[in-house]
């Protein structure tokens, strides 16, 4: 026994402290999320071009649609589908979710004809289309919750399609105390997580280079201690 | 109530549809696809505010 503790190093005196699973998960960020690939001082010289905004510009269109949201759940359908602030409250949370998705679509597109899922990307890529996804139910969601025709009419097509794919059951677009739960609570639970994910990957990863500049993302790793592996072998 | 229903906006408001052939399109979601498209290509063309200063 004794043998084996002495061929292992004592984490506590390595000075790594990693023999608790609290200390090996602080290892575990640090080793891939270190705090200045988190929070980096500049970015590469590629960056500085418009088709690098939109992920950010869609972020930012999440962080309004989520505010206005608060202050519309805060108040109540009473107040905003009667008051003037309501309904300006309720204009802008429509209108954040417009340039969400528009933002969120230039994106993809630009994303797709970088490959941007190059360079051990292909987890970034599935998030961001989880994100894409999961957002357009939360949106959906959204349109049922006008409370007016146009509501009624979406719910009463829709549900015909939920119930083809096995799912009516349990969501029911035809009730409204179910459909607002899912709106102001699961579903931005989902696209938060989901948005949150997306981001650290690239922020661990960090942003793709260009298709003709592929061989800066191998120097990119390089700086950060990583060893670069070859380009073939990436997914 | 009456009060309340005068105060809300007409429901029913269809709006204006193109259509060519089989394809239709509402009006506002023709919009919004344009303007995607415009902000793709400006995106790739507009150069970028201090993109040359940065090292």
């Amino acid at each position: 026994m004794s043998t084996v503790k002495e061929s292992s190093p004592d984490p506590e005196v390595a000075g790594t402290g990693a023999y608790t699973w609290t200390g090996k998960s602080r290892q575990w960020f640090l080793r891939h999320l270190p705090p200045d690939k988190l929070l980096p001082e500049d970015q590469p010289s590629y960056v500085a071009t418009w088709a690098y905004v939109f992920g950010m510009g869609a972020v930012a269109g999440l962080v309004f649609i989520i505010g206005s949201g608060v202050v519309l759940s805060l108040n109540g359908p009473q107040w905003y589908h009667v008051s003037s602030l309501g309904h300006f409250t309720n204009s802008v949370h429509l209108w954040s979710v417009e340039l969400f998705f528009m933002f969120m679509v230039v994106h993809l597109w630009i994303k797709f004809w970088m490959a941007a899922w190059r360079g051990g990307r292909l987890l970034t890529w599935i998030t961001g289309m989880v994100a894409f996804l999961v957002s357009i139910v939360t949106a959906f969601t959204g349109y049922l919750l006008q409370t007016n025709f146009d509501s009624q009419w979406i719910a009463f097509e829709a549900k015909d399609a939920l119930n083809a794919v096995g799912i009516g059951a349990w969501f029911n677009v035809a009730n409204l105390g179910q459909i607002f739960m899912w709106h102001i609570m699961l579903l931005p639970l989902a696209v938060g997580a989901v948005v949150a994910l997306h981001v650290v990957l690239v922020r661990a990863h960090g942003v793709v280079p260009p298709l003709d500049a592929a061989g800066t993302d191998a120097q990119l790793r390089d700086s950060n201690g990583t060893s670069p592996e070859p380009e073939a072998n990436q997914p | 109530m009456l009060e309340l229903m005068s105060q809300a906006p007409s429901p029913i408001t269809p709006g204006t549809y193109f259509g060519w052939g089989d394809v239709m399109i509402q009006s506002g979601n023709l919009v919004v696809i344009i303007a995607m498209l415009v902000l793709f290509v400006l995106a790739l063309v507009l150069p970028f505010p201090g993109g040359r200063s940065r090292k």
